[in-house]
C-alpha cells in the first residue's frame, strides 16, 4: 500500500520536473514561460546540445545544419550511395554514448508518421514527461524539413538509426523490395529490437501471405516473427503462419517419400513444424481448467499432427485424465460417504486431477488396491494400460503398500512361486533399495530386518543391518564369516543384558565354530 | 514512488537487485520514495497521482500494467511513466500505442547493464538472455550485450586482444565494434588486456554438472541471488533466517567458495580452532593488554566467529540434504555418463529416481537425463516415456524446448561412423531433430562431446588417484573427474594466443571461431588481465575453475555474465508446462 501524504504533491513539485507542473495556470502566456523553462531545463540534462543553441552547427560541406541546402545536399548524397559509410556527420545525436542514452525514439512518429506539431502538443499535455527531451533539438526546425530530414534515410541509415535509438520513420518504405531491403539490413545488424520492429511494420502493411512468403527464406527474421506472435499472445496468427510454412497439399502420412539429400533435409524441417503446430495446439490445455472441458480439449488433440512417439504421450495423457475424472467423482462421493474406511483414516489431501501417471498409479495402489481388475482404479488395470514397466510399477506400489503399513502386501510384492511351489522372494530392485524405500516409510526394524537378510553381498548386508540395527542380521552374517574379532567388536555396542548380547556370548562359547580369527 | 516488475517468472531477482540498489543510494529517500512495490497482476492500490514502474522491457509486463490500471475507465485519472530497464523496446511501445496509451503513458529507458558481484565478477542480471537467445532465436540482447562491452572498453579500454566462440558471440564483438566506431576513441591507459566471449551453448555439459565447489554447492541448494543467499532456520539453527551477501568481503567465505567440498570441513574446523586460540589470548592479559585487545581484535574476531558459524551451519545443511539425496550415487551416476563407462547402469539409476518421482522437480533428473554425450535413440525414448509417467504429459513441451536449445540429443547408432554418416544416419535416426538451422547443428555438435573430450583430454584416466587437497588441474571443480570444458578453452586460446591448431576442436564446437587484434599497444600488467564474458549465463563452478587457472598462469581474470545460472536454473527456463 501507498502511504498517502499530504505533501506527496509537493515532491513531485519540488523535483527538477517542477517546471513540468502547472496544473492550476492555465493562461497562455503562463504555458509559454513554462515551456520556456521547460526547454532550458532540457538543455540542463543534455549537455551536449548545449552549444545548438548558442553556436551554429555546420556540416561537414560547411553549410548550416538545418539549412535547406544542407538537408538537400545530404539526402542527394545518401541517394547516390546507400552502402557507404554514413555520409552524415553526427547531427541530432552529437557524439558520444551519452547521447544515446539521453535520446528515444517515438513509436508514434515511427509507424504513424506523427508531426512534429502532434509531438509539441504531447510536451504540452503531458508536461512531466522527460522523453521531451528527445524532441527538443528538432523543435527548431521548420516543420516541411523536419519531414524531408526523417523519412530520407537510406534502409541501411535507417537501421543504424534505429540500433541508436534514435527517431525514424518507416512509412517511406512501401515497395516490397524496400521493406525487404530494411528487414534485411535489420537482420545483418543483429538487433532483434529493429528486426522485430521492422516485422512489426511489414506485419501491419503486408498481406499474410506475401509476408509469411518472404520469410520462409529468412530464418532469423522468421523466428523473431514467432517469438513476438508468442509473446503478444497472438495463437491465431501464429498458427497460421506455422500452417502457411508446410508444403502445399501435404498430409501426414507421406513422410516417406522424401529420404534423400535436399529433400530430406526439408522434411525434415517441415515435419519439425508440424509438430510445432501440433504441440502449441496442445499447449492450449494448459489454460483450460475444467476437467471435462480440458478431457475434451485433449481428445480432439489427440487427430492431430504429432510424431507417432509423442502422438503415444498425448493418447496417454487423455486416457490417464478421462480415468482421473471418473476415479475423482467416486472417490469423492466415497469420502462424503463416510463408509470407506480408508478415506477415514487417510483422508485424500488433494484431488487427483492432473497428476501425473506415477501420482495416480500412488494413489489407486493407497485407495484402491484390491479392487478387482476390471474397475478403471485397479492398479493392475492401470499398470496395463499406460505399459508401465515392472520396476516403476513395483516402486510404486512399494513405497503406497509401506504407507499404509500393510507390510502383508508388501511381503506379497516380492514372492513369486516356482513351478514346484516354492516361494522365494524376488524383486526388480536391488534389496538395498527396499530397504530405503521402507525405511523411509518407517517401517519396523521386523520388517526391515526381513530385507536386508535378502541383501546379497555381505558387506553391504552388514553395514545396512548395522545401519537399521538389525542385530540379528549382524550376527548370522559375521557367524557365517566365521569372523570371532568382528562379532566381539560388535558386542562392545550392544546394550548390556540383551538378548542380542547373550545370543553372541553363546556363538563365542559354541565349540563347533571354527572362527578365522 | 516507484514501482518495479518481475518479468515473467517469480525466481527471477529484480527486484532484490532493484532494492539493493535502492538501499545503497541515497536517492530516493530524497524523493520521499519510501517504499517499493512488486508489480503484479492486479490494479495499484494507492492514494498517489503518479504513478512509477521500472520494468524489464517485456510485453506482457507492459499488458499487466494497463490492463491492471484501468484508471481511465474508473474516471480517475493518474500520471503513469513506464521505465524501461536496461533498454527500451520498440515492440512494448508498439503495445502502448495499440492501446491507445501511448502518450498518456510516458516512457523512458535505464540502461542498467552492469552489477558488480564481487571483485571479479559482473553480472548483467538477464537470466532471460538464455532463453530469449537460445531457444526462441530472438537476437534482442545482442544490442545490450555489446553496449555492456562497450561500456566496459569505454573505462578500462582499449582491449588489445578480443577471441570468442559461438555466434551470439560473433554478433556481441560486431555490435561492439559499431559502437566503438559510433563513439569518439579517447587514449586512456588500458586496464583490461584481452577479452573472451563464449557462447553458453558452446558448453551444456559443464553448467548441467552437479556443483561440489562450495560456492556452486551453496547456488545449487540455497540459490544465490544477486550475490545474496537467505539461509534458512536449519543454518542458522535459530528461527530466523538469515540474509547474507557472499562475496569476497566474507573472509571465511572468500577462502572456502573455491574448494572442493571435500576440504570444506577440514578448513572450517581448523579456522574454529585458531579462533579459538585467539580468544583464549585474553586469558593471563593484564589491563591493557585486555585493552588493546577489546579495542584492536575482538570486534573482527566476534564477526570471523559469526561468519564461521554460518558456514558451519550452512554446510552441516548441504551435508544433510546431500545425504537424503543419494548425492554419492548421483555423482557417480554423472561421472560415469561423462566418461561414457557403465552407461547401461547409469540408465537404470535414471530409471529409478524417474519412478521415484525423487529430486525436488524435474531440474535434478532431467539433469542427468540430458546425459550431455547423447543417449542411444531407444534409451531415450525409453527415458522420455517414463519421465512423462512421473512428472505428467506436460512436460512434452519442455522435451520439445530442450530439443530446440541443442540440449537434447540422441546418439547416433554406432559411434564409428564417419562424421558425414553420422549426420545423415541422425537424419534418418533421429525424427524429432528439429529445425535444421541452429538446433540441427547444435545437435550435431552434442553427440561431440565424446570427440572434445578426447581431443582436449577432458576426462582424465580414471584410475590415478586425485588428491582434491591438492588440486593439479581445474578438474578438482568435479572431483577430478572432468575438465570444464569453457574454461579449457579459455585455458588453451591464450595460451595459444588465438585458435591455431585448435581447427578439430572448433569443427566439433560448430565453428563460429574468432581472435581479433584490435589494439596492439597494450603493455604491462594490462595484458595478464583477461575479461571473459559468457553469453547465456555462466556457473560459480566455472567461475572458481577461471580464479585457479589465474593462479597458476598468472591471469587476473573478470567474469561477465548475462546471468548466473546452474543446472536447475538451465532446465527451468525451458520447462514448457508453464503457460
Amino acid at each position: 500500500m501507498m502511504k498517502s501524504k499530504a505533501d506527496e504533491e509537493d515532491y513531485w513539485n519540488s523535483s527538477k520536473f517542477k517546471a513540468f507542473t502547472f496544473d492550476d495556470e492555465d493562461d497562455e502566456f503562463s504555458r509559454l514561460k513554462e515551456s520556456k523553462r521547460a526547454v532550458n531545463s532540457i538543455r540542463y540534462l543534455v549537455e551536449e546540445d548545449d552549444d545548438e543553441e548558442e553556436v551554429e552547427k555546420v556540416s561537414w560541406s560547411g553549410e548550416p545544419v538545418g539549412s535547406i541546402s544542407w538537408s538537400v545536399s545530404e539526402t542527394a548524397a545518401s541517394n547516390q550511395k546507400a552502402d557507404r559509410e554514413p555520409a552524415f556527420p553526427k547531427v541530432s545525436a552529437d557524439s558520444g554514448p551519452m547521447s544515446r542514452s539521453h535520446s528515444g525514439y517515438s513509436l508514434s512518429s515511427l509507424f504513424k508518421g506523427k508531426t512534429k506539431g502532434g509531438n509539441f502538443q504531447s510536451l504540452a499535455d503531458s508536461p512531466s514527461d522527460p522523453s521531451v527531451r528527445l524532441y527538443a533539438p528538432e523543435l527548431r526546425k521548420p516543420k516541411s524539413e523536419y519531414k524531408d530530414y526523417v523519412s530520407d534515410w537510406s534502409p541501411e541509415e535507417t537501421v543504424q538509426r534505429m540500433q541508436q535509438g534514435k527517431v525514424v520513420s518507416l512509412e517511406k518504405f512501401r515497395s516490397l523490395q524496400d521493406k525487404l531491403l530494411l528487414l534485411d539490413y535489420a537482420v545483418n545488424a543483429h538487433d532483434g529490437n529493429v528486426i522485430t520492429a521492422v516485422l512489426i511494420y511489414l506485419k501491419r502493411t503486408l498481406s499474410k501471405e506475401v509476408l509469411f512468403r518472404e520469410l520462409e527464406s529468412r530464418q532469423t527474421a522468421l523466428r523473431h516473427l514467432i517469438h513476438y506472435l508468442t509473446e503478444t499472445r497472438d495463437q491465431r496468427l501464429l498458427l497460421e503462419l506455422l500452417r502457411s510454412l508446410l508444403p502445399p497439399g501435404h498430409t501426414w502420412c507421406c513422410v516417406s517419400f522424401y529420404l534423400m539429400g535436399f529433400i530430406l533435409l526439408f522434411l525434415l524441417r517441415a515435419l519439425g513444424r508440424m509438430e510445432d503446430v501440433a504441440l502449441l495446439q496442445y499447449k492450449e490445455h494448459l489454460s483450460i481448467a475444467d476437467e471435462n472441458r480440458r478431457r475434451d480439449f485433449l481428445k480432439n488433440c489427440l487427430s492431430l499432427p504429432f510424431s507417432p512417439e509423442d502422438s503415444a504421450h498425448v493418447q496417454d495423457h487423455y486416457t490417464l485424465l478421462e480415468r482421473q475424472v471418473i476415479i475423482e467423482t467416486t472417490d469423492r462421493q466415497a469420502e462424503r460417504g463416510g463408509k470407506v474406511e480408508v478415506f477415514q483414516k487417510f483422508p485424500r489431501k488433494a484431488s487427483i486431477l492432473n497428476m501425473p501417471m506415477i501420482t495416480t498409479l500412488y494413489y489407486c495402489c493407497f485407495y484402491h488396491y484390491t479392487e478387482s481388475e476390471g474397475t478403471f482404479s485397479c492398479p493392475l488395470n492401470i499398470r496395463q494400460t499406460f505399459k508401465i514397466s515392472e520396476k516403476q510399477y513395483f516402486v510404486t506400489a512399494l513405497a503406497a503398500r509401506a504407507k499404509l503399513k500393510a507390510w502383508s502386501d508388501v511381503d506379497a510384492l516380492f514372492t513369486s512361486r516356482n513351478w514346484l511351489g516354492f516361494t522365494r522372494k524376488k524383486s526388480p530392485l536391488s534389496f538395498q533399495r527396499v530397504v530405503d524405500i521402507l525405511q523411509k516409510n518407517s517401517a519396523p526394524t521386523q520388517v526391515l530386518q526381513n530385507y536386508v537378510a535378502l541383501v546379497d553381498d555381505a558387506e553391504l548386508r552388514i553395514s545396512l543391518a548395522q545401519k537399521h540395527k538389525c542385530h540379528d542380521i549382524v550376527i548370522n552374517t559375521y557367524r557365517d564369516l566365521k569372523d570371532r574379532q568382528q562379532l566381539l567388536g560388535y558386542q562392545v555396542k550392544l546394550k548390556r543384558g540383551s538378548a542380542e548380547e547373550r545370543k553372541i556370548d553363546e556363538l563365542l562359547n559354541n565349540p563347533q565354530i571354527r572362527w578365522k580369527n | 514512488m516507484a514501482h518495479s516488475a518481475r518479468t515473467d517468472c517469480p525466481e527471477l531477482p529484480d527486484f532484490s537487485l532493484l532494492k539493493r540498489l535502492a538501499q545503497r543510494s541515497a536517492h530516493l529517500p530524497q524523493h520521499e520514495v519510501d517504499k517499493l512495490y512488486k508489480v503484479e497482476h492486479k490494479p495499484v492500490v494507492s492514494t498517489s497521482d503518479q504513478l512509477c514502474f521500472l520494468i524489464r522491457p517485456r510485453i506482457q509486463t507492459v499488458k499487466w500494467i494497463y490492463v491492471a490500471n484501468a484508471d481511465k475507465a474508473a474516471g480517475r485519472f493518474r500520471r503513469y511513466k513506464i521505465i524501461f530497464t536496461p533498454r527500451k523496446f520498440y515492440a512494448c511501445e508498439a503495445m502502448l500505442e495499440e492501446q491507445g496509451i501511448f502518450g498518456e503513458v510516458t516512457t523512458d529507458e535505464w540502461s542498467f547493464c552492469l552489477l558488480p558481484l564481487d571483485d571479479d565478477v559482473i553480472s548483467m542480471e538477464l537470466p532471460e538472455f538464455f532463453r530469449d537467445n537460445f531457444l526462441a532465436g530472438d537476437q534482442r540482447w545482442v544490442r545490450t550485450a555489446g553496449s555492456a562491452l562497450h561500456l566496459l572498453h569505454s573505462l578500462y579500454g582499449p582491449f588489445s586482444k578480443l577471441y570468442g566462440i559461438g555466434r551470439c558471440s560473433k554478433m556481441a564483438y560486431e555490435s561492439w565494434r559499431e559502437q566503438v566506431e559510433e563513439g569518439e576513441q579517447t587514449a586512456r591507459r588500458a586496464e583490461i588486456g584481452k577479452v573472451f566471449l563464449i557462447d553458453r551453448d558452446v558448453d551444456f555439459v559443464t553448467p548441467l554438472c552437479s556443483q561440489v565447489v562450495y560456492e556452486g554447492l551453496v547456488d545449487d541448494i540455497f540459490r544465490i541471488k544477486c550475490g545474496c543467499v537467505e539461509f534458512g532456520p536449519d543454518v542458522t539453527s535459530s528461527d530466523k533466517s538469515l540474509k547474507v551477501m557472499l562475496n569476497s568481503q566474507d573472509k571465511v567465505f572468500n577462502e572456502i567458495r573455491n574448494e572442493h567440498f571435500s576440504n570444506v570441513f577440514g578448513f572450517l574446523s581448523q579456522k574454529a580452532r585458531n579462533l579459538q586460540g585467539a580468544y583464549d589470548k585474553r586469558r593471563g592479559m593484564d589491563i591493557k593488554q585486555m585493552k588493546a585487545f577489546v579495542s584492536e581484535e575482538l570486534k573482527g574476531l566476534k564477526q570471523e566467529h559469526r561468519l564461521l558459524s554460518m558456514h558451519i551451519g550452512a554446510s552441516e545443511s548441504i551435508m544433510k540434504k546431500k545425504t537424503k539425496q543419494d548425492f554419492q550415487e548421483l555423482l557417480k551416476t554423472e561421472h560415469s555418463l561423462l566418461e561414457g563407462f557403465e552407461i547401461r547402469e547409469s540408465i537404470s539409476f535414471l530409471e529409478e529416481h524417474i519412478s521415484r518421482q525423487v529430486s525436488r522437480l524435474s531440474g535434478r533428473i532431467n539433469n542427468r537425463l540430458l546425459s550431455p554425450t547423447g543417449l542411444l535413440p531407444k534409451d531415450y525414448r525409453s527415458l522420455k516415456a517414463q519421465y512423462l509417467q512421473s512428472y505428467g504429459a506436460d512436460h512434452l513441451l519442455t522435451f520439445s524446448n530442450l530439443r530446440q536449445a541443442g540440449l537434447l540429443a540422441e546418439q547416433p547408432a554406432g559411434e564409428a561412423l564417419s562424421a558425414m554418416e553420422s549426420k545423415v544416419g541422425k537424419l534418418v535416426n533421429d525424427k524429432t531433430a528439429g529445425k535444421l538451422t541452429d538446433a540441427f547443428s547444435s545437435l550435431a555438435r552434442k553427440s561431440n562431446f565424446r570427440a572434445l573430450s578426447r581431443k582436449l583430454n577432458l576426462v582424465p584416466k580414471s584410475d590415478e588417484e586425485y588428491d582434491l587437497r591438492v588440486p593439479r588441474d581445474m578438474a578438482y571443480i568435479f572431483s577430478g573427474a572432468y575438465v570444464l570444458l569453457s574454461c579449457k578453452l579459455v585455458e588453451q586460446v591464450l595460451e595459444r594466443d588465438g585458435w591455431t591448431g585448435m581447427d578439430e576442436v572448433t569443427r566439433l564446437l560448430n565453428g563460429h571461431e574468432f581472435a581479433v587484434t584490435a589494439d596492439a599497444r597494450t603493455q604491462g600488467d594490462a595484458r595478464r588481465v583477461v575479461l571473459v564474458m559468457f553469453l547465456g549465463g555462466c556457473t560459480f563452478s566455472e567461475i572458481s575453475a577461471l580464479r585457479f587457472l589465474g593462479r597458476e598462469k598468472g591471469y587476473k581474470f573478470i567474469v561477465v555474465t548475462t546471468a548466473i545460472t546452474n543446472s536447475s536454473r538451465l532446465i527451468e527456463s525451458l520447462l514448457g508446462n508453464q503457460i
